[in-house]
């Protein structure tokens, strides 16, 4: 009895260290990770440019000015204390003024962010409630019609050009057939009147309960949002097709087979279920991609989201702007990332040791 | 019943074929013969051999083949012509440059651009991964948390942000390109590192007194190549299109340089009416794009047998 207790008390021990051990294992990751991101956005906007003040204030201000801002801004100190007040700033929001908005670059950001995530959940949405399903189909019934699709779909979108493929669409789709609307998030008639609650037109609209906007919004994002989801598509709808793949083999599908369940039965409910740890991994990856490939969709169709917010502001060599907006969008991407993996590590057994 | 080896015609089937080659050479030719012969099996594969030899024969001859200058047009005569007009093939532009001309000479943008990035990032990525699976311990441990920051940034975003303060130019879109590619190959090389590193092989090296630094150049670093280059060209048409992209943001090539993005930022004044300035170019990237998939896939499948068809 008593050595039993032991053992018992032992194992809990054991594991609780190794929850501890994971624990702090993923604390360095994440802490390294946003370290990193941070060390390289201050390389690139004060080491990589020649003299980072004359990109701030322009090269036609008084050498008077262009002196108080080095000094006001720290340039004379050395670059390690200076990265230490950069991660100060960063870490409180504090990404300075943009020079073509006059407003902080943060304040910017909260206003342009849900516009972006806004696009990137349609599409996410698209990509994984038709991806899944054809994924499973093209690997239940291989070299299928369906397989052949699913594999020209794949093909197709890691090779087309995103903004191209949306210029396109906007000729075909807004100028010829006029199913959706011109870029933009409302028609202008909107666009003063509305007061948008969370940033996220679509719920906002259906909240207040004001339906004619939600149509509107809905036209003008489908578009956009269709064409992110073909790209989260093509990821998704191939991935899913290998972890089928690899499902099917499993003893476990004969075993289920023996046992004489119906065919929708083993693959809806036992294999899938199997291949949705990885796949959770997948669309969370497939999310984050979307939040970046945003960048190109947004300049196409004027969306007012991060990624327009940073074409602009590099057109116009707004540095604090352009970091700023590298910074959220590394932020929120490494973020997922290291969900997901955490998010694969608590649904998966296997990989708990 | 296999003909004996010392009958085998050199260089026939048979030789190649052999069991038991008589030399380096021989063993070395079969080996390339066998994934030859899955390579040449395989119809997409040679499609995309096939789009990747032509676009290297393009850009090679391409002031003999353009028909027309690439940066003067004739403003005032062939403004926006439609394709298939007189003498402009696939049309030409809002300067009146025949647009064929521009994708010919535009190519040798496309493949210097790629080229020059798996120049730059293939080594970088060879010599983390290889030193870093060969070292172990701590050198392993910060060269792959390293590479593993690397690989969690946004790679578009992060070459905007580059480009941003290098300021725009063919140049500096080669350089963040490469800057954000190289850690997929780190990853690559140490997995692979990893695999022989304890066996006998290394061990004889060793015992006969080569240095680590002579290991893992002459030893380790040619086993790694075969998975890096067929990653190398995995990832060519994901480069070609983040150069596009940059191109298209007006960060990459500078006009009047005849760079497909930058083209099709140029027709996009014209998608409405003159569709065939932005979407020509579209096209050259594409086809280009798939080729270079094509042929990534089809060198995965014949080097690598038992991941095929996945």
């Amino acid at each position: 009895m008593k050595g039993t207790e032991t053992t018992s008390v032992r194992a809990g021990y054991r594991r609780a260290r190794g929850i501890m051990v994971s624990v702090a294992r993923f604390l360095v990751v994440l802490v390294t990770t946003f370290l990193g991101l941070l060390a390289v956005t201050f390389f690139i906007g004060r080491v990589v440019p020649i003299d980072p003040v004359l990109a701030i204030v322009g090269d036609r201000a008084p050498s008077s000015v262009v002196e108080r801002i080095r000094e006001e801004m720290g340039f004379n100190l050395p670059l390690w204390q200076q990265f230490l007040i950069y991660l100060k700033q960063a870490v409180t929001g504090d990404f300075g003024i943009s020079v073509l908005t006059t407003h902080p670059v943060i304040e910017d950001i909260g206003r342009a962010f849900p516009a972006t995530l806004e696009l990137a959940t349609v599409g996410t949405l698209i990509g994984a409630g038709i991806g899944i399903p054809f994924g499973v189909i093209a690997a239940v019934w291989r070299d299928s019609i369906v397989d052949q699709i699913v594999r020209i779909i794949g093909l197709f979108g890691y090779s087309v050009p995103i903004f191209w493929l949306g210029l396109l669409s906007l000729l075909v789709f807004y100028a010829q057939l006029k199913w959706a609307a011109y870029p933009g998030r409302l028609d202008i008639a909107y666009e003063y009147t509305f007061v948008p609650i969370t940033g996220l037109y679509l719920v906002d609209a259906a909240w207040t309960g004001q339906w004619s906007i939600f149509w509107d919004a809905w036209r003008h994002i489908l578009l956009p949002g269709a064409l992110l989801g073909y790209f989260s598509l093509a990821y998704i709808s191939r991935m899913t097709r290998s972890f089928m793949l690899n499902e099917l083999n499993q003893e476990y599908i004969i075993a289920a087979r023996a046992k004489g369940l119906s065919e929708a039965r083993i693959i809806w409910f036992h294999a899938l279920r199997n291949a949705a740890v990885p796949l959770v991994t997948v669309v969370a990856l497939s999310y984050a991609g979307l939040l970046e490939g945003s960048v190109l969709t947004e300049t196409v169709f004027s969306w007012p989201g991060l990624g327009l917010y940073i074409t602009n502001s590099l057109q116009n060599a707004d540095m604090n702007a352009v970091l700023g907006g590298t910074i959220v969008i590394g932020a929120v991407f490494i973020g997922i990332n290291l969900f997901s993996d955490l998010l694969y590590k608590t649904l998966d057994p296997r990989t708990r040791n | 019943m296999t003909a004996p080896i010392e009958t085998a015609r050199p260089y026939s089937r048979a030789w190649l074929l052999s069991e038991e080659p008589a030399s380096r050479h021989q063993a070395q030719l079969g080996r390339a013969y066998v994934i030859w012969r899955r390579f040449s099996g395989n119809r997409l594969a040679i499609a995309g051999l096939v789009i990747i030899v032509a676009l290297i024969l393009i850009a090679a001859m391409a002031p003999l083949i353009a028909p027309h200058s690439p940066v003067i047009g004739d403003l005032a005569g062939a403004r926006l012509r439609p394709p298939l007009t007189e003498g402009y093939v696939l049309g030409t532009d809002g300067q009146g440059r025949d647009i064929l001309s521009r994708l010919i000479v535009g190519s040798r943008i496309t493949l210097a651009v790629v080229a020059l990035v798996a120049i730059i990032a293939a080594p970088v990525g060879l010599i983390v991964g290889t030193v870093s699976g060969y070292a172990g311990g701590w050198v392993d441990a910060v060269l792959m948390r390293v590479t593993d920051i690397f690989l969690a940034f946004p790679k578009l975003v992060l070459a905007l942000a580059f480009v941003a303060a290098l300021g725009p130019g063919i140049e500096n879109a080669i350089i963040a390109i490469a800057l954000t590619s190289w850690p997929p190959y780190a990853r690559i090389a140490r997995a692979e590192t990893m695999t022989f590193r304890r066996s006998d092989f290394i061990a004889a090296v060793k015992l006969m007194g080569a240095s680590p630094v002579r290991i893992v150049l002459k030893h380790v670093m040619p086993l790694c190549l075969s998975s890096l280059i067929v990653r190398v060209t995995l990832d060519m048409a994901g480069i070609i299109l983040t150069a596009a992209g940059l191109g298209f943001l007006g960060l990459g090539a500078q006009p009047p340089m005849p760079e497909w993005g930058a083209m099709i930022a140029d027709g996009r004044r014209f998608i409405l009416d003159q569709w065939w300035v932005a979407a020509m170019p579209g096209f050259a990237i594409l086809i280009v794009s798939l080729g270079f998939n094509l042929l990534g896939d089809g060198l995965r499948d014949a080097l690598d047998p038992k991941e095929g068809g996945q």
